[in-house]
Formats: C-alpha cells, sequence, structure tokens
C-alpha cells in the first residue's frame, strides 16, 4: 500500500505561492501590450521576473526542507473556477516535494536562459516579443506543474503548447520555421485529444479532477477504466513528451532559436510527460496493461531516439535526438512503478541541468560559425571556444554516465530497476547507453576535435559573458546536481509519489560495471570511427538500412504522411466533393425551387382590388370546406 | 315589468381607454382652436401626455386590491390580466410609433404626411399648400381615436362593442393610409382598396356576429359559450357564424387568404403609419381573436382549431415563400407581418392552459407580439432614415452598402433581421420557441414541424438583407437621413428590446404567465 499525501493548507508565505506564476505572466502581458517603449529594457524585465519567481520558489522550498516530513505538501487555494450543479472545480496550487523541485529547476534554468538569451538574441530585432514569449512560457510551465487538478494542469499544458508553438515559429518569415511550429502544435493536439478525454473519464467516474481525489478514487477504479484513463493520459504524455509514435515533431522543433530548444525542448516542457504519468501514480499503479505501455513507449523511443542521433549531422538535431532518448528513459522508469518514480524525476533533474547546457553550448558554438548548424562544418574548436569546449564536455561526460557526474547516477538507477522489473526493458536501457556514448562522442569529435573544416569567411570566437556564466553554472551543475541529490532525492519524494527507497551506494553493483563497459565501449567504437579518420565534407552516400533510417527520423514523417495525412487528405477531398456536387446541389436546387415558387406565387398580387375581393371570396369558401370536412371526419 | 336601473361605469378602471379618447377628442378641438403654428407641438404634447397619464392609470388600477379583475360597463368590457397586458402593450407601442409621426428633421422640416390630402395629387392646389408648408396635425387624433378602438376591441366582452370596437380602430386607419407625402397616388389607392375590403371583411364580421346571435340568443361571450355547452338546435348556424367571425378577425391579422390588402397598404401608407398599423392593429387583432375564440368559442375548439391551423401554415408558406423575392423593403416587412401572423396562429391553435412552469398560449403569443413589436416598430423607424434626395428609398438595392455608411444603423437593423428570423439570443428566437412549444403541448406537433420548416426559409429572407447591406458594394446617392430623437428613440428602444427579451426573457415571461387568464 502507498501512502497517500496529506495535504495541509497553506499558511505563512506559502499562501504568495501564486505570486511565481503571476510575475511571468504579468510581464509578458506588459511587453506584449506596451510595443516598442520597452524595447531597451524589456529583456532585463524578463529576466527579473523569472528571478522573482526563481526566490520565491527557492524560498519555499527552504521552508519546505524545514518542515516536517507529514506537513510538506501544501495546498493553496486560489478561487472557485467553475461552479456546476455536478462539479465544482476550484482553481488551486499544491505546493509538495515534487511541484517544488519542478518549480526550482523551471525558474532556475529557465532564469539562467533569460540570461544567456540577452546576450544569444542581442542583434534580432524582436527580442522584446521573444522574452515575452518565454516569459509567458515560464508562467504557463508553473501553471502545468503547481495544479493542485488536472484541469488547471490542462490550462499550462495548453499554455505550454502555445508558447512552444510561438517560439519554434518565431522566426517566422522561415518557411520551415513556420511549418515546424504548425507541426509542433498539431501533432501536440492528438495528445491533447488523450488528456482532455482522460480528464472528462475522471470528472465522470470521480466527480473531481483534483489530484488527492482522483489519487483516492483510483483504488476503486474498474480495470477497465483504470486502463483506458492510464492510456489516456500516457497519449497526452507522448505528445507533450515527443515519444513514439507522436515523437516527429520535436526533430523539426529545432528550428526555434536555441535558448528555446534548450529551455522547452530539452529541460523543461518536454518533460511534462513524465511530470504526468508520476503524478498519475496510483492510476498507473491500477493497471498492469497502463504501465507495460509506458514501459514499452520508453524503451522504444530511448532505442530510436539514440538511433536518431547516431546518423545527423545537425548539431541541434543530434541533440534533440538525445532529448528523445533520454526522456525515454525518463518514462522507462515511471512506468516501472514504485522502484522508478523516484529515478524518473531524478533523471529529469539531472538532464534538465546537462542537456540545457549543452544546447546552450551548441548554440555558442552556432554564434561562433555564424549560426552553422553543420558539424562537417566544424572541428578544432576546443581551441578557440574554451568556455564554450569545457562546459560542454562536462555535460557530454554527465550525459554518458562519467563515473560521479550527474547522469552517471540518475541513468544507472534507471537501469538496474529496468533489470529488477523486466531483462528485456533492462537491455534495452543498456543498449541505449551505448549508443548514447557513441553518438555524444561523435558529437564531441566533429565539434570540437579534429581538423578545422570552417566555411571560408568564418572566424570563430567565444561568445561574450552573458552567454559563458549561464553556461559556467550549467557546468557545474551537470557536475554535481547527481552526487548533490542521489542520497536525498528518493526519501524526499516518498510521500509525493510512493516509491520504494532503494539503496544507494558509491560503488557500482555488477549492472553498474556492465553499463561503464557498454559506455566505454560506445566510446571507443566512436573514437575509431570519427576519431581517428578525416571527417568527408558531405556525408558519405550509404546504403546501411541502419544510417538511411536514421538519416530519414526512421522515416517518422513518412509514417505519419502515410497513415494518417494522405488519408486525412484523400477523406476532406471526398468531402468537399461531395459537399460541392450533393449537398450543395441539393442545397441550390431547393433554393431555386423556392425561388420559383416565389416568382410565380407572387403573380396573385396583382394590384386589383377586384381580384383581391375575390381571392376573399374563394377563401370564405376554403373555409367552410375546412369546417365541413373536420365536421364530417 | 323590471325597472330601470342606472348604467354602471367603473372609471377608474376604464380610465385608461377614457384618456386615451378623451385626447383624441381635445386633439379635434386643438385643430379647432389653436393657430396653425402651434398645432404640431400641441398636438405632439398631448399624445405624449395621454400616453403617460393612461399609462398611470393603467398601472394603477391593476395593482388595486378591489375590482382590478371583472366585468366591466354592464359586461361589456372584460378587465382580466390579457386585457392589462395588451392594454399596456398598445398603450407603449401607440407611442413609438406617434413619436415617428411627429419626426420632422428627417424631411427638411415636414411630416411623413402630406401637406394637403384632400386635394388632387399634382393640382395647384397641392402645390400651394406645399409652398404655405402646412401638415395634417390631424393624423395625431385620428391614431389616438384608432388606438382607442384597439383598446377596447381587445377587451370587449360582447360582440356588439367588439364590432363598433373594429370599426373605431379601422376607419381613422383607412384616412391615415392615405396621406403619404410621397408617392400620393399609390398612398391613395392604397387607401381606398384598404377601406374596400375592410368593409367587406366587416360585413362577413357583421355577419357572423348575426347568425351566432341567432344560435345562441346573445352577444355576450360568456352567454355564448353557456349556449354551445348546452346545445338546443343543430350547430349549422353556429358554424356557419364562426366562419364568418374568423373571416372578419382573420383579415384584420392578415392572415392568407385574406391577406391581399396587406403588402399594397404597407407599401402605399406613409410609413410611420404601416409601422403603427404593422404592430398595434396586429396586436388587437390578435387579441381580440383570442379572446373571442377562447372565451366564447372554446367549447368548440375541435372545430375551429383545424380551420386555424391550415390558415397558419398556408399563412406562413405563402408569407416566407413571396418575401423570397421581394425587391422592395416595406414590402418585404408587409410579407413577413404576414409570416407572423401565421407563427401566431400557430400557437392559438394550440389553445393550451398552461400548467406550472408552461406558458399559456395566450402568454406566448403576447410575448411573441411584444418581441415583434419592438422589433418591428425600430425596423419601420430605421425606413424612414434611409433616404436619398427625394425621400425613403424603399428598393433593397438601394440599402446596399448601408453598413460601410452607418454602421451602427446597419448593425441594429440586422439584429432586428435576427430577431425576426429567430435566431438565439434575440427575442424573436424565444418568442418563436414560445409559441411553437405552445403548439406542441396542444398536440399540434406536425403543425409545429411545418412552422420550423416556414422559420428555416425565412431565415434566408432575412439573411438576404444583412448580406445587402453590409457585403454588397455601396448604392449611390443614399444616405442615413439626419433624424433627431424622436425616431432614434424607438430605434433605439426596440433595438435594445430585442436584445434584452433575448438575454433574459424571464420577466417578461413572469409577467405574461402571470396575467394570462381570460374571465368571462
Amino acid at each position: 500500500m502507498i501512502t497517500l499525501e496529506t495535504l495541509v493548507p497553506a499558511t505563512g508565505l506559502f499562501s504568495y505561492a501564486w505570486l511565481m506564476i503571476v510575475v511571468p505572466a504579468v510581464v509578458a502581458a506588459v511587453l506584449l501590450l506596451f510595443g516598442s517603449i520597452l524595447d531597451r529594457i524589456g529583456h532585463w524585465l524578463a529576466v527579473a521576473a523569472v528571478l522573482v519567481s526563481f526566490t520565491v520558489a527557492a524560498i519555499l522550498f527552504v521552508q519546505l526542507l524545514g518542515a516536517d516530513p507529514e506537513s510538506r505538501a501544501v495546498s493553496v487555494p486560489l478561487f472557485e473556477w467553475i461552479t456546476t450543479g455536478m462539479w465544482n472545480v476550484k482553481a488551486g496550487l499544491l505546493v509538495d516535494q515534487l511541484s517544488i523541485l519542478f518549480a526550482m529547476l523551471i525558474t532556475g534554468v529557465g532564469a539562467l536562459i533569460h540570461i544567456y538569451s540577452v546576450g544569444y538574441m542581442a542583434h534580432d530585432e524582436r527580442r522584446r516579443r521573444f522574452f515575452a514569449y518565454l516569459n509567458l512560457f515560464i508562467a504557463a510551465m508553473l501553471i502545468l506543474v503547481l495544479a493542485d487538478n488536472y484541469l488547471v494542469l490542462f490550462v499550462g499544458w495548453e499554455g505550454v503548447g502555445l508558447a512552444s508553438y510561438l517560439l519554434i515559429g518565431f522566426w517566422q518569415y522561415k518557411p520551415s520555421a513556420a511549418a515546424a511550429a504548425k507541426k509542433a502544435f498539431v501533432m501536440n493536439r492528438v495528445g491533447d485529444l488523450g488528456m482532455t478525454m482522460a480528464i472528462m473519464s475522471m470528472l465522470a467516474l470521480f466527480g473531481s479532477s483534483s489530484f488527492t481525489d482522483v489519487n483516492s478514487g483510483a483504488a476503486h477504479l474498474t480495470p477497465f477504466w483504470a486502463t483506458t484513463i492510464g492510456l489516456l493520459l500516457l497519449l497526452g504524455a507522448c505528445g507533450k513528451s515527443a515519444q513514439v509514435p507522436l515523437q516527429a515533431w520535436l526533430l523539426d522543433a529545432m528550428e526555434g532559436p536555441t535558448p528555446v530548444s534548450a529551455l522547452i525542448h530539452a529541460a523543461t516542457m518536454v518533460t511534462a510527460g513524465v511530470y504526468l504519468v508520476v503524478r498519475s501514480h496510483e492510476i498507473f499503479g491500477m493497471s498492469d496493461a497502463a504501465s507495460t505501455a509506458v514501459v514499452v513507449v520508453g524503451c522504444v523511443t530511448l532505442l530510436a531516439g539514440a538511433w536518431i542521433g547516431t546518423s545527423k549531422d545537425d548539431i541541434k538535431k543530434v541533440l534533440a535526438g538525445s532529448t528523445m532518448s533520454q526522456i525515454g528513459y525518463m518514462m522507462l522508469a515511471a512506468g516501472l512503478g514504485p522502484v522508478g518514480y523516484a529515478f524518473a524525476i531524478f533523471h529529469l533533474l539531472t538532464h534538465g541541468f546537462f542537456k540545457a547546457n549543452m544546447f546552450l553550448g551548441a548554440g555558442s558554438v552556432m554564434h561562433a560559425m555564424d549560426d552553422d548548424v553543420n558539424m562537417r562544418h566544424y572541428g578544432a574548436l576546443a581551441k578557440v571556444t574554451r568556455i564554450t569546449f569545457w562546459t560542454f564536455a562536462m555535460g557530454y561526460l554527465a550525459i554518458i554516465g562519467f563515473p560521479g557526474l550527474a547522469g552517471y547516477f540518475s541513468k544507472d538507477h534507471i537501469i538496474e530497476a529496468a533489470f529488477e522489473v523486466s531483462t528485456l526493458a533492462g537491455v534495452c536501457a543498456l543498449v541505449g547507453a551505448g549508443i548514447t556514448a557513441f553518438y555524444m562522442t561523435r558529437l564531441m569529435l566533429m565539434t570540437f576535435f579534429g581538423e578545422k573544416r570552417w566555411r571560408p569567411g568564418v572566424h570563430p570566437h567565444e561568445s561574450p559573458l552573458v552567454m559563458t556564466v549561464p553556461l559556467i553554472i550549467l557546468a557545474f551543475f551537470s557536475v554535481i546536481a547527481g552526487a548533490l541529490m542521489n542520497w536525498w532525492i528518493q526519501e524526499w519524494l516518498e510521500p509525493a509519489v510512493g516509491n520504494h527507497v532503494h539503496e544507494v551506494s558509491l560503488v557500482p553493483g555488477p549492472i553498474g560495471w556492465a553499463t561503464l563497459a557498454v559506455v566505454a565501449a560506445g566510446v571507443a567504437l566512436s573514437w575509431w570511427l570519427f576519431g581517428t579518420k578525416p571527417i568527408p565534407d558531405v556525408a558519405p552516400a550509404s546504403a546501411n538500412p541502419f544510417t538511411v533510417a536514421g538519416r530519414n527520423d526512421l522515416f517518422g514523417d513518412a509514417i505519419n504522411d502515410t497513415l494518417v495525412v494522405q488519408p486525412t487528405l484523400l477523406a476532406a477531398r471526398g468531402l468537399v466533393a461531395t459537399d460541392d456536387k450533393l449537398i450543395d446541389a441539393a442545397a441550390n436546387g431547393v433554393g431555386t425551387m423556392f425561388a420559383g415558387l416565389s416568382s410565380q406565387t407572387r403573380r396573385l398580387q396583382t394590384g386589383q382590388v377586384r381580384s383581391y375581393a375575390l381571392t376573399m371570396t374563394i377563401g370564405v369558401l376554403l373555409v367552410g370546406a375546412v369546417l365541413i370536412l373536420t365536421q364530417l371526419g | 315589468m323590471n325597472p330601470i336601473t342606472a348604467p354602471t361605469f367603473e372609471w377608474l378602471q376604464l380610465a385608461p381607454v377614457l384618456v386615451v379618447l378623451l385626447a383624441a377628442c381635445l386633439g379635434i378641438v386643438i385643430e379647432a382652436l389653436v393657430p396653425r403654428a402651434l398645432r404640431f407641438v400641441s398636438q405632439v404634447a398631448l399624445f405624449a401626455l395621454a400616453a403617460v397619464v393612461a399609462f398611470g392609470f393603467l398601472v394603477v388600477s391593476w395593482n388595486e386590491p378591489k375590482n382590478s379583475i371583472g366585468l366591466m360597463a354592464m359586461g361589456s368590457i372584460s378587465l382580466d390580466g390579457p386585457t392589462y397586458l395588451m392594454w399596456g402593450a398598445l398603450i407603449i407601442f401607440g407611442f413609438l410609433s406617434l413619436l415617428i409621426f411627429a419626426e420632422r428633421r428627417l424631411g427638411n422640416g415636414n411630416s411623413s404626411f402630406a401637406a394637403s390630402a384632400a386635394s388632387v395629387p399634382g393640382s395647384p392646389a397641392e402645390t400651394e399648400a406645399g409652398v404655405a408648408r402646412h401638415e395634417h396635425t390631424e393624423v395625431f387624433p385620428l391614431a389616438l381615436f384608432s388606438l382607442s378602438g384597439m383598446m377596447v376591441f381587445v377587451a370587449a366582452n360582447d360582440l356588439l362593442t367588439a364590432f363598433v370596437a373594429l370599426e373605431v380602430m379601422s376607419l381613422p386607419l383607412y384616412l391615415l393610409s392615405g396621406m403619404a407625402r410621397r408617392r400620393r397616388l399609390l398612398s391613395q389607392e392604397a387607401a381606398l382598396k384598404y377601406f374596400l375590403l375592410g368593409a367587406l371583411s366587416s360585413a362577413f364580421f357583421l355577419f357572423g356576429i348575426a347568425l351566432v346571435y341567432g344560435y345562441t340568443g346573445s352577444f355576450d361571450l360568456g352567454r355564448i359559450n353557456d349556449a354551445i355547452t348546452n346545445p338546443v338546435y343543430g350547430a349549422g348556424l353556429l358554424y356557419t357564424g364562426m366562419a364568418f367571425l374568423a373571416i372578419g378577425l382573420l383579415f384584420k391579422i392578415g392572415a392568407v387568404p385574406f391577406h391581399n390588402w396587406v403588402p399594397d397598404v404597407y407599401v402605399g401608407a406613409p410609413t410611420p403609419v404601416t409601422g403603427f398599423m404593422a404592430i398595434c392593429t396586429k396586436l388587437a387583432a390578435v387579441g381580440a381573436t383570442v379572446r373571442i375564440f377562447y372565451v366564447a368559442l372554446g367549447a368548440e375548439r375541435w372545430s375551429w382549431q383545424p380551420l386555424l391551423a391550415t390558415v397558419a401554415v398556408v399563412t406562413m408558406a405563402l408569407g416566407v415563400v413571396v418575401a423570397l423575392t421581394q425587391t422592395d423593403m416595406k414590402r418585404l416587412l408587409a410579407y413577413s407581418s404576414i409570416s407572423h401572423a401565421g407563427f401566431i396562429l400557430v400557437a392559438v391553435v394550440g389553445a393550451t392552459s398552461g400548467s406550472l412552469g408552461q406558458l399559456t398560449s395566450f402568454g406566448s403569443i403576447l410575448f411573441y407580439l411584444v418581441a415583434y413589436g419592438f422589433a418591428t416598430i425600430a425596423a419601420f423607424a430605421i425606413v424612414t432614415m434611409v433616404r436619398d434626395s427625394t425621400g425613403e428609398v424603399h428598393a433593397i438595392s438601394g440599402w446596399a452598402g448601408l453598413g460601410r455608411k452607418n454602421p451602427l444603423l446597419a448593425g441594429i437593423f440586422a439584429v432586428l433581421m435576427l430577431s425576426f428570423a429567430g435566431i438565439p439570443l434575440t427575442g424573436g428566437f424565444i418568442g418563436k420557441w414560445a409559441v411553437f412549444s405552445a403548439a406542441w403541448r396542444g398536440g399540434y406537433s406536425w403543425l409545429v414541424l411545418a412552422a420550423v420548416a416556414a422559420s428555416l426559409v425565412a431565415a434566408y429572407v432575412y439573411l438576404r438583407v444583412i448580406v445587402t447591406m453590409f457585403f454588397a458594394p455601396p448604392a449611390e446617392g443614399v444616405t442615413v437621413g439626419r433624424a433627431s430623437g424622436l425616431t432614434w428613440v424607438p430605434v433605439g428602444l426596440g433595438a435594445l428590446a430585442t436584445a434584452w427579451l433575448g438575454l433574459f426573457p424571464g420577466p417578461l415571461l413572469d409577467l405574461v404567465d402571470a396575467a394570462s387568464i381570460f374571465i368571462r
């Protein structure tokens, strides 16, 4: 039996938790509404807003740390949102062990990325608008994680979707960016459909959508409904977290400015699916089918993402594939049940640091290379951009799981937990770790080592301090975040997610050693393939089906096109034809008929009073006839 | 031998009618005594005062705890909930119509009425009267006489009173129809047609009264009902009388096949008079019809329900179908008015006496009439405002692009059209819903289906006007005249009431529900 959270009402500072959301939301509105007056200071206003949110989150975190474990889940009621005869939905916030960690990540990493963007977007003439959208995102994401029920969560869920859409398409003059934004939005709608249906099912079954009611009511669910709600939630999670089968939008989303990729499409928004699954742990706990589906989705995605990562030349797409893959790990962990919940969140947090670090590093590299993203045009950047190199290297070591760094702790736990539950899942996770090492080493080698393959006229230089300082801070956390939380996070999260606490130690177990071996093999293979030979300037044509599939995103677009887009287009054309030829024809025919009838009938109105009198007299006869017929009938 | 008793007369209760009638007589005195220059202002002041005082008396006598309900004036006037409601509606709509009568700024100082209605159109005498800026201020007393007739008509508890009221109401209208300032021949022709056909229908009505008297031995509605429930003779006389009564009433309502006068008279009459007729005449005729058929002939409803149902179907169908191809705004509104008569008859046929939470037939009819009345008064007021150099523009093509010339006015007109079409969030929708549900509860579901089909076609008629106003290239030379408050008050009030009744129909529904019981 898993202990349920007991909520305590908000007192003191907790009553002001809403400030975290309201400040960035208001600043976003101000930046959007007040126009060019704020062009010169708008971005600093936005940075300040996030820092305020971060400060509030940090203070609340410290308070929770000091609080007694029983009273660490604080509910902050705000207002009655929807009142109907059947349901009353109260809008409220839930500040507990899980959501406060998220809030810290969002506002902390968010603040660093805001600062970085001040430099990165310095020459963009729509910088104010960019920061407004970023603040909007922060506000929506905080609503998502701080909501105390699914309906409010859904508001944030849609809000981050909107912000993601606006930011992917921020350079909307590029058709590819506009298309990518649209694609992300549409594919997310598919997931949202799952979310809405899940929420409606909850309202129908429990009469409430609050986490407390749903989690306590889950125990009484029939297996059918537990599985249905679980799968619907998983569909929503797949859309938002770019998990197979709704993964295709994330690679295209790299069209957005790089800080956006770092914040939204690596560190925070895309992990919302994992958060959702962990929040709904009671429902997944009631249905083996739904949890197994989560595990399968996680395994498939972690391998698919890694596979894509191996064959891309675009530095951001490699990182995007890697993000998919790492979220696959988190999903896998979340699907494993109580053994994995805490590790899913643990990996989510460490990934937030090191992936944001690497994305921003990639942005810094692009900054140096005049916005070229093709790694075949890089090489030998380690000496030119020293800070970027060293910070990126920390992220690299963290993600491949170099002992002692962040990813080492969090990923190894997931692999071990996977082996505990299912050997197959464990093998997938293990293989994924090897591929991760392979493609990340490839990225490092192609970017920072080897020969200069720079295009003519490109003069790489290190980025300004406003960009490198956030890199340094993130690199610092990439190194220590794992060790910092390893002995603490399981017990901290236990009341919120109901996990089983495991013994953790520094010395790896057998699986740990195996993981290290696989990782080392991946690094070595990559070194042999890319470190010892010169990199061809153009990707060599390859008949290797693995390479072809990887370069084509595992044919994700082709599959969507065949299975969904083409049938939909066909159906739409059919409907248009039916509408034109059948329905319109019928409607027009009726219209013509009435018009004809009308022009015939109006001739009765001759203007002659004698014929009017005659009509009246005929009318009298008709009245008589009707009366007589009535009497006879 | 019975001693002769002095007739009793309930002065307070009947004061609303008396005030209107007195004002009409005073209007004649004004015509005789007040200098020409002051007559117009005096007449306007008089009718405004009369409307306010009459309405005040209405409220006072309705709220009087004793004697507010009952038979008055020796049983010839029946003062009950429906009478009060009808009187209130007649006074309000009559007042709003008369405001439009009084508008002179639109015509550069001239009202809508001929300078000298009696002179031959185009003759020197007419020109002379125009140059001298004569005006027929008699229109105000005429309208007040007509209004007093209407008020008695809806309250009449015996058929003779009803007949007299019918004539009092009709005769001034015949005159008013012939007094248009523009297109005088058309106006005079309309007046003559109206008079001839009206006389014909009155003859039928009178004949019907005689036959019903022959069968029942009484003019009194209550006694007629008694005689029908305890029949002595074969019913042939009754049925014939009933048919003739129906013809006279259906003529005034403007139901098919007794509708022929409506388009011609609506077009020919001065627009303010058309507005007055479209609302007040319809209100009075429907009120009297419901009273006579429910109170006197209620026991025979199985005989007249199929008749009225047939008439309702034909009326709705012809009204909307012919409206489809109209090119003249006033004619379109005339056919619209015919089709609305059909929709109202649908509820009359239902003849349900409402239970808890359900409107009676009369309640739904009255709601419909009020919603229709507010929309109609505003619509005709707007018709007077859309002008070119020669006067009002009635061709719908001339209204093209009005949305660009005057978005406010075109927007209001669009709302009125939507209300006529019965689109939700307007009073017209609630009205249609009310009359349809009354007929449905009365067991006439087929009639409701026919009515829904008719409103479907009707929607096209009204939407076409909106499309023309907003999406057609603007017509040359047509402008929106600078009207005074006298026109803007009915326009604004009508538009607001249309929207209000659509959004918050509750208060009026409660009112008509609380006061829709007839007495015998």
